[in-house]
């Protein structure tokens, strides 16, 4: 029989001002093996945990039930208590009355006897608790970022420098990202170039850092410490140790209609093209897609000017098979489809554009050289209208119910900016708040107002109207004066909401890492574990996390490789050691585990098998701990019932069931 | 409806994985959103986990419904978990309704980390489609009653 | 901008562009419930150079100089003075720009309200 201790937690009022906390203690003081029961204002507390210890040695106790807050937040602090008494760690069993009871429910009759059989249900599976010991695995001293933005190389260089060797997956032809195409930052009005290239040249040329561009990942398999990622190249048609980037090849080929993808296809590029001037690496590729000689079979132009006789058409895709520690998501986002919206015109007028548009068009290498103008006619425009929230706070089910967080401030600086180098050009801007938190941000905002003469009208856009001289009729309302407002404009210019990239959600499910309703991933606490996916091993930089602007997403990118290189400075981790393990007195080897188990961890073995007083060889499940994450599937698949979890064994739950309906 | 049936409060077990659903539970809680007490959860570490024995077991011992709530399918934690969950559950409400027990005491659903809001709301309504329903009397075992 | 909005801004010395909408004035003023154009409006028709609408505002009339707006202003706006500027630009526009001392005495009767003093007095006191 266990001596088991109870301990009932108030959480201050968060759970006393619901749960009769000592009718809770009386109640889990009567139940069969409690041997020691009581409550404290504050159970995590050092007071509250040394209180745990002592009753563990005191009274001998050899099982304790918390009843607090979620095993998700203070487990494996109340674990660590244990620990230090004396206590195996995984004779500890949370009651979680606070999420599940207290913080639901307004009765606290009802509360109360609903935390009363949680603890009773905590208290009959603890009954059950064998002490386990955790394992122990190596870590394989490399990370992966996944992305090539500002996130990822941010992070890659944070890691190289603490001496890590890293690996960064990009899946276009240079790295840089979305920064990479912006012309001016905001609040500095610094030239995004001019602060991302640097960086861009420092990650190429870091010892530890390799970068695969043109690249994607393929497979993931693994755990945290020792994942085993297949990357696959895309051939590139261009040997990138003989390229000497000299531009030759793009300026001859023929084909030139395709649309440019850095430049949101407002202009063209060749077949054989490098995003940008300062791509890295500065090595093209072909787009077999578009290219003539992959076509047709006829051409070939590049390869007769390449005098480095780089290219190359016969190239296949490879794939690369690397090991890694610690993965790192930093997948960043596009603007949404706006094809539902169209209210704004966006399909009917090419001088209705998002504002990543307007950045191409204001940058000196976009397809207008820099020079501001109409799209349709290449006319300067007089009259601009931005629209903010387009598609952001939207929850009809056409855009994204979230706040893409950083428009409010590009704008202002894309209004600020055109009031600056153009005077004569009239700006209004439509928005239903300007959200401006962060350093020197709502100053920023203030001088367009002020110093720029931005016009700023609180109030939607219902709609957009081509008219026949080509220019625009914008209908919004005015919400101070009460008023319907109508501006003849030039240009408008669309605040498109962001969202995550389309490949995160598939690099979710290959690293097993949760993902919102949104596509962005899940970080393992939203306040306290910010850069970190619940996936052991896997963590989060950037938009992929959520909307966020460039200081924004530096600072998390620095986070996240810190918590990295914490992973790798190790130089082994402890294994989970809830895992799966067959009695091989019901085994029969019939190879049903195996079939369902998603790490490979069970194999089988010819064992001599004492079956009550009689001797055989048997063929018997065997499962290395190593491998098995303790998911229990097989437990439930084997038809002889051999199979079980530790942990979270049939008879705890069935314990836990039957506490429940008693 | 008889005054009986007025008082019903039923019970009812809900198993949830420990990295979707339960999450998506202490999100609830966290957001101080309202749903009967009548539920009361089982951490489990993989909706998979959940042998459809537990579940005969639940209703053996009384329980008016049971439901199972595990990650949205492909994006399991153990990545291919809850299929086996959607397939095994498949058959067991098939079972169910074969043998006679009313449709729908046994749920499965699909609740994110993220989903708060879903987990309240799904048990809100499940709570009220099992008062609805009455009491559990088919399945119960009878030895159970003194 | 147009000639009157420069004049108007030049009279009161404040500037409507500082506005950021929050409505404060027009929560702190006793008397906006009676305004056609509400002091956050006034401000509002001023930054977007629409300040003839004002001239024929009852807000004019209504408006008791009582500078509540101006004291709670979280921008410095100072709606009061915008008001008063245009008050004053629409007198000079009928050519009474000031009152000579030697006629206010004549002015002062038992029919003229005592608020219409209290106002001057405050205004004039700044």
């Amino acid at each position: 029989m266990q001596k088991i201790g109870v301990f009932v937690c108030h959480c201050g009022t968060n759970i006393a001002a619901t749960v009769d906390v000592l009718r809770v203690v009386e109640a889990a003081a009567k139940e069969p093996g409690v041997v020691h029961a009581q409550d404290y204002p504050y159970m995590c507390s050092e007071a509250g945990q040394a209180l745990i210890a002592s009753a563990i040695r005191d009274k001998g106790l050899t099982g304790i039930v918390v009843c607090s807050c979620s095993p998700r937040m203070h487990e494996a602090t109340f674990r660590k208590c244990a620990e230090r008494a004396g206590l195996n760690p995984y004779m500890v069993e949370i009651a979680n009355i606070r999420e599940h009871c207290s913080w639901i429910h307004k009765d606290m009759e009802e509360a109360t006897q609903k935390a009363i059989i949680l603890a009773r249900a905590a208290i009959a599976k603890v009954h059950l608790n064998t002490p386990l010991a955790a394992g122990h695995s190596q870590v394989t001293k490399r990370a992966l970022v996944i992305g090539g933005g500002i996130a990822g190389i941010q992070t890659a260089l944070d890691i190289a420098e603490a001496g890590y060797p890293v690996d960064i997956v990009e899946k276009n032809p240079s790295i840089g990202g979305r920064m990479a195409q912006l012309d001016k930052t905001f609040p500095t009005l610094d030239c995004s170039a001019c602060i991302l290239t640097p960086k861009m040249v420092e990650a190429a040329a870091h010892p530890n850092i390799r970068i695969f561009t043109y690249s994607e990942v393929e497979r993931v398999t693994g755990f945290v410490g020792d994942f085993t990622v297949d990357i696959r190249k895309h051939a590139r048609s261009v040997d990138m140790d003989k390229c000497t980037g000299c531009g030759l090849c793009q300026e001859k080929c023929p084909s030139r209609k395709t649309p440019d993808e850095f430049n949101r296809a407002l202009g063209t590029r060749s077949a054989i093209y490098t995003p940008f001037a300062q791509a890295i690496p500065n090595v093209p590729v072909i787009d077999r897609e578009h290219c003539i000689k992959f076509k047709t079979g006829k051409c070939g132009l590049c390869q007769t000017v390449c005098a480095a006789g780089a290219i190359d058409y016969t190239q296949s895709d490879e794939i690369v098979s690397e090991k890694y520690g610690a993965i790192v998501v930093a997948t960043g986002f596009d603007t949404i489809k706006l094809d539902r919206f169209g209210e704004y015109a966006y399909d009917q007028s090419k001088d209705v554009i998002t504002s990543l548009e307007l950045e191409r068009i204001m940058n000196a290498a976009g397809p207008t050289g820099g020079h501001l103008e109409r799209l349709s006619d290449g006319r300067m425009p007089r009259e601009m209208v931005f629209i903010q929230c387009v598609g952001s706070r939207c929850s009809d089910g056409r855009g994204k119910s979230y706040c893409s967080k950083i428009c409010c401030m590009y704008t202002a600086k894309h209004a600020m900016l055109i009031r600056d180098k153009y005077p004569d050009v009239n700006v209004t801007v439509f928005y239903i708040d300007v959200r401006t938190p962060g350093k020197n941000f709502d100053e920023f905002y203030r001088r367009a107002v002020e110093q720029y003469g931005v016009n700023y009208i609180k109030g939607q856009v219902g709609k957009v109207a081509p008219l026949p001289d080509g220019r625009l009729r914008v209908s919004g309302s005015d919400l101070i004066d009460g008023k319907a407002v109508e501006i003849t404009a030039d240009m408008v210019v669309l605040a498109t909401a962001i969202e995550p990239d389309p490949s995160a959600r598939r690099l979710a499910s290959m690293l097993t890492a949760s993902i919102d309703t949104n596509d962005f991933l899940t970080e393992a606490h939203p306040k306290l574990r910010p850069v970190e996916s619940p996936t052991a091993g896997v963590y989060l930089s950037g938009v992929s996390q959520g909307p966020k602007d460039i200081p924004e997403t530096v600072s998390q990118a620095g986070a996240c490789a810190a918590k990295v290189i914490g992973l790798l400075a190790k130089d082994r981790l402890t294994t989970n050691p809830c895992t799966a393990h067959s009695d091989q007195l019901l085994c029969n080897g019939c190879s049903a585990c195996a079939n369902v188990c998603p790490y490979g961890a069970i194999s089988y073995e010819q064992r001599e098998v004492n079956d009550h007083g009689v001797r055989g060889e048997r063929r018997i499940a065997v499962v290395n701990n190593a491998l098995c994450q303790g998911c229990g599937a097989c437990t439930v698949t084997c038809p002889s019932g051999a199979m079980d979890l530790q942990g979270f064994s049939n008879r705890q739950l069935i314990a836990e069931v039957d506490a429940i309906c008693r | 409806m008889s005054i009986d049936d007025r008082d019903f409060r039923p019970v009812i077990a809900a198993f949830c994985c420990n990295w979707c659903s339960y999450a998506g539970a202490d999100l609830a809680g966290s957001s101080r959103m309202k749903y009967p007490a009548e539920v009361k959860i089982i951490r489990v570490p993989c909706s998979c986990r959940v042998n459809p024995m537990f579940i005969l077991r639940t209703f053996e011992k009384g329980a008016d419904g049971v439901i199972l709530c595990g990650c949205h399918p492909g994006d399991c934690h153990y990545s291919t978990g809850n299929y086996y969950t959607r397939r095994r559950m498949a058959s067991l409400i098939s079972l169910m309704e074969f043998v006679g027990l009313e449709r729908g005491r046994v749920r499965v659903e699909w609740v994110s980390a993220a989903e708060g809001a879903k987990f309240a709301e799904t048990m809100n309504e499940f709570v009220e489609h099992i008062r609805a329903l009455g009491k559990n009397t088919r399945l119960e075992d009878l030895r159970c009653k003194n | 901008m147009s000639e009157l909005t420069e004049r108007i801004m030049e009279i009161s010395g404040a500037d409507p562009r500082k506005c950021m909408k929050c409505g404060k004035c027009t929560a702190a003023c006793p008397v906006a419930g009676e305004m056609d154009i509400k002091p956050h409006q006034f401000a509002s028709c001023l930054a977007k150079g629409q300040s003839d609408l004002l001239l024929s505002s009852n807000t004019l009339h209504k408006c008791l100089s009582c500078f509540a707006c101006v004291e709670r202003c979280p921008r410095d706006v100072r709606p009061g003075r915008l008001i008063d500027a245009v008050r004053q630009c629409v007198v000079r526009a009928r050519g009474q720009a000031f009152l000579t001392p030697e006629e206010i005495p004549e002015l002062l009767d038992d029919e003229l309200p005592q608020q219409l003093l209290v106002s001057a007095f405050r205004r004039y006191r700044r």
